[in-house]
C-alpha cells in the first residue's frame, strides 16, 4: 500500500519540474523507497498522480535497470564487471561475493537479505575493482576484503563508504535517489588520495 | 609539461564542497562579474576562449550556446549531463564530489548566458554521493541568494533542479537525455531539430557536460588569454585527466590539452613492476586503443583524430602484457549490448550478433571466417545506427584487429583465458589460492 506521506512526496516531485511527467524516475525510486521494490500498486500510484496509464509508467520503469520488481532485502550489493574493473579483479571479486550470499545476477541472497548484481561502469575506474553497497562507494575491494564486507553488514556493524557516508540500507539509499535531503552531505570523507594524486605532485614541486 | 590544477586546485581542502570553503578560494566573485556584463559578451567570451566539450565530442561550447535562438519568446533550458557511465571516464563524478560549487556557478553563469530560467543537472542514479553533494550545494546557492529570483540584484531569475537517474548508458546520449528527463524511455531523438532549437519541451536548450560547465567560472573570471595560455590552438585550456589500469598510481591528474601519454603515465608512477605497456584508450571504450608507439602523442583532439581514435572523455585506461585483447573486446561488447536501447535495428541486432561470435573467439571456438563476418557486421552498424552508440559498439574490433590480429586467429583453436592467465591481470595477490 502507498502510503499518504509518499502520495504527498510525489505531488512535491512533480511540483519541480514545468511538466509533471518528469518526476516520475524519482518518483519511481521513491516507491523503492517505499516498498524495497516497484511494485504494481506503486506505478499504478504514479499514473495516478501523473493523469497517465499504468502501461505507461511500466513501460518506462523497465527501460531502466535500477527498478527492481521483487524485494531487494536490506543492502543492494553491486560488483563492477565492465572490463578495466573486471580483469583488474572484479571478476573473482563478483565470484567470492555470489558465492558468499548464495545469488545469483540481479537477484536476491539465499537469506533474502541482500541483491546481487553484475553492475555496468560506476565511473570510477580510478579505484578498480569497484564495488558498491547500496549504491554507495566501495572502491578498490579484493575478494577477502569483499566478502569480510558483507560479513560485517549480515551482522549488523557498522560500516562506512569509502567515499561517501555510512552505509545505511537500501531503502534509505533510494530516498536520497528521490531526492530527499538526507543530511549525509556533510558526513564521511568524499574526497580520497587517488583524486589528490595530481594536485600532490604539482603541489610538492616534483614536476619535469 | 607541467600539471595545472585549476578544477582540481582546492580538492584538498575539506571545506571545498561547502558555500564558505568555495568562496574563500575565490568562488563565485565570477557570477558577480558575469551578472554585471551581458549575456552575449559571456556567449562571446566562451566562443573566444576555444573550449571544447568536455562529454566526448569536443564540440566548442561558444558555439554551441550561439545556436540558441534569442528573443524568440520561448522558455530556455540549460541541462548538464552528469550521466557518467562510459567505460573509463571517472572524472565528471569526482568534479562533483569534491568541487560542486564549480558547477553549480557555471550552471548559474551559463544559464544567465543562453537567457535560461530554469537549469536540471540530471545525474546517474547509480551515483548518491555525487547526487548528495550536488544537492547540498544548490541548496546552500539558493539559500544565500545565488539561485532564486532577482540575483544578486541583477533581475535574473533562476531555479535549479538535480535530477537522478535510473541506470541506463544511453541516457549520456544528449537527446536520450532529454527524453528520459521528459519522463519517458531513455531513446535518441532525430536531428534535426537539434536542442539548440527544439530540446527540452520542445524549447531551446543547451546540453553540456559536467566539467565544461565547472571550466566557465574560470575563465569568466581569469579570462580567455589566461585560458588560452593552456593547450593547444584547436585545444585550448587544462583537462580534468583520470588515469586507471595497471599503472602504479591510477588517479586525477589535471594538465594542460596537449601533455602526452607518457608524461601522464610518468605522473602516475608508471606501469607496475614488470610490467609493459600492451594498448591504452584515450578517452573512453568508444573510442579506439592505442599502443605504446602512441606514447608520446599530444593528448588533443586533432592529435588524436590524426591518430585515428578520439581524445574522447580524456580518462585513459592502460593495459599491460597480461591482458587478453579478445577478452576486453568481448566484453565491452557485452556492454553495448546490454546498454543498446533497441530503438534501431542496426545496434539492437548488431551488438547481439556481434557479441555472440565474440565470446565465440573468447573461448577459442572462433574461426576464420567469423573474423570476417566480425568486421562485416561493425561495417553495418558503424554509420547506419540511429546515434552514437551503435557507431561506439563497432570500434573495440576493428581497433584491436589493427594491432592484434594474431590474437583473435590464436582464439581459432586457444581461449582467451589460456592465452593469458587471467589471474596475473588483477591488481591483488592471493587470487590463486
Amino acid at each position: 500500500m502507498i502510503s499518504e506521506s509518499t502520495r504527498l512526496k510525489m505531488r512535491e516531485l512533480a511540483k519541480r519540474y514545468p511538466n509533471p511527467r518528469s518526476a516520475l524516475l524519482p518518483m519511481l525510486h521513491l516507491v523503492q523507497a517505499e516498498q524495497d521494490e516497484v511494485t504494481t500498486e506503486g506505478m499504478a500510484a504514479c499514473a495516478e498522480e501523473l493523469d497517465i496509464t499504468s502501461a505507461e509508467v511500466t513501460a518506462v520503469a523497465t527501460f531502466y535497470t535500477m527498478y527492481k520488481y521483487s524485494p531487494v532485502g536490506r543492502h543492494h550489493i553491486g560488483v563492477c564487471i565492465n572490463t578495466l574493473c573486471g580483469l583488474l579483479g572484479g571478476d573473482a571479486v563478483y565470484e567470492r561475493v555470489a558465492e558468499r550470499l548464495g545469488a545469483s545476477h540481479n537477484g536476491p541472497s539465499a537469506d533474502g537479505n541482500f541483491w546481487l548484481e553484475r553492475i555496468e561502469c560506476q565511473a570510477a575506474c580510478t579505484h578498480a575493482p569497484v564495488m558498491t553497497v547500496d549504491w554507495e562507494f566501495m572502491d578498490d575491494v579484493t575478494p577477502q576484503s569483499a566478502v569480510a564486507l558483507i560479513d560485517k553488514l549480515a551482522s549488523g556493524e557498522e560500516v562506512w563508504s569509502t567515499r561517501g557516508p555510512m552505509i545505511r540500507d537500501f531503502q534509505a539509499t533510494e530516498h536520497t535517489l528521490a531526492m530527499a535531503e538526507d543530511d549525509l552531505a556533510t558526513v564521511g570523507n568524499y574526497v580520497d588520495e587517488k583524486m589528490l594524486a595530481g594536485l600532490k605532485i604539482a603541489k610538492s614541486g616534483a614536476q619535469q | 609539461m607541467k600539471l595545472t590544477p585549476v578544477i582540481t586546485q582546492h580538492w584538498d581542502d575539506p571545506t571545498l564542497y561547502t558555500l564558505d570553503g568555495y568562496k574563500s578560494h575565490g568562488g563565485y566573485e565570477a557570477l558577480a562579474k558575469a551578472l554585471k556584463s551581458d549575456p552575449d559578451s559571456i556567449i562571446a567570451t566562451i566562443k573566444d576562449s576555444g573550449l571544447r566539450g568536455r562529454g566526448g565530442a569536443g564540440f566548442p561550447t561558444g558555439l554551441k550556446w550561439s545556436f540558441v535562438p534569442q528573443n524568440d519568446g520561448k522558455p530556455h533550458y540549460l541541462v548538464v549531463n552528469a550521466d557518467e557511465s562510459e567505460p573509463g571516464a571517472c572524472k565528471d563524478i569526482p568534479i562533483m564530489m569534491a568541487n560542486p560549487h564549480a558547477l553549480v556557478e557555471g550552471v548559474i553563469i551559463t544559464s544567465f548566458a543562453i537567457r535560461a530560467n530554469h537549469a536540471f543537472i540530471y545525474i546517474r542514479g547509480e551515483v548518491p554521493a555525487a547526487i548528495r553533494k550536488v544537492a547540498y550545494a544548490v541548496k546552500q546557492a539558493r539559500e544565500a541568494g545565488l539561485i532564486g529570483k532577482n540575483i544578486q540584484g541583477s533581475g535574473f531569475d533562476l531555479e535549479v533542479t538535480v535530477h537522478s537517474g535510473a541506470g541506463a548508458y544511453i541516457c549520456g546520449e544528449e537527446t536520450a537525455l532529454l527524453d528520459s528527463l521528459e519522463g519517458y524511455r531513455g531513446q535518441p531523438r532525430l536531428k534535426p531539430p537539434f536542442p539548440a532549437v527544439a530540446g527540452l519541451y520542445s524549447s531551446p536548450t543547451v546540453i553540456n557536460n559536467v566539467e565544461t560547465i565547472a571550466n566557465i567560472p574560470y575563465i569568466i573570471d581569469r579570462g580567455v588569454e589566461w585560458f588560452r595560455e593552456f593547450g593547444t590552438e584547436k585545444s585550448p585550456g587544462f583537462k580534468v585527466f583520470a588515469v586507471s589500469g595497471h599503472v602504479q598510481r591510477p588517479g586525477i591528474y589535471e594538465a594542460p590539452l596537449g601533455i602526452t601519454m607518457r608524461e601522464l603515465l610518468d605522473y602516475a608512477g608508471g606501469m607496475r613492476p614488470g610490467a609493459e605497456l600492451k594498448f591504452w584508450i584515450p578517452g573512453g571504450s568508444s573510442v579506439p586503443m592505442l599502443t605504446a608507439d602512441h606514447l608520446d602523442l599530444p593528448l588533443t583532439y586533432e592529435a588524436m583524430a590524426e591518430a585515428g581514435t578520439m581524445l574522447g572523455t580524456g580518462t585513459p585506461m592502460v593495459f599491460d602484457h597480461t591482458v587478453s585483447v579478445v577478452k576486453a573486446v568481448t566484453r565491452w561488447l557485452e556492454f553495448y549490448k546490454h546498454e543498446s536501447c533497441g530503438k534501431c535495428t542496426p545496434c539492437r541486432e548488431g551488438t547481439y550478433w556481434i557479441t555472440g561470435v565474440l565470446e565465440k573467439f573468447e573461448h577459442g571456438h572462433g574461426t576464420e571466417n567469423e573474423m570476417e563476418t566480425l568486421t562485416t557486421l561493425c561495417g553495418q552498424i558503424a554509420g547506419r545506427s540511429f546515434c552514437a552508440l551503435g557507431d561506439a559498439a563497432a570500434t573495440p574490433y576493428p581497433a584491436a584487429m589493427k594491432y592484434f590480429s594474431h590474437e583473435f586467429t590464436a582464439a581459432t583453436h586457444t581461449s582467451a583465458d589460456e592465452q593469458f592467465d587471467p589471474i596475473a591481470s588483477y591488481v591483488f595477490s592471493g587470487a590463486r589460492a
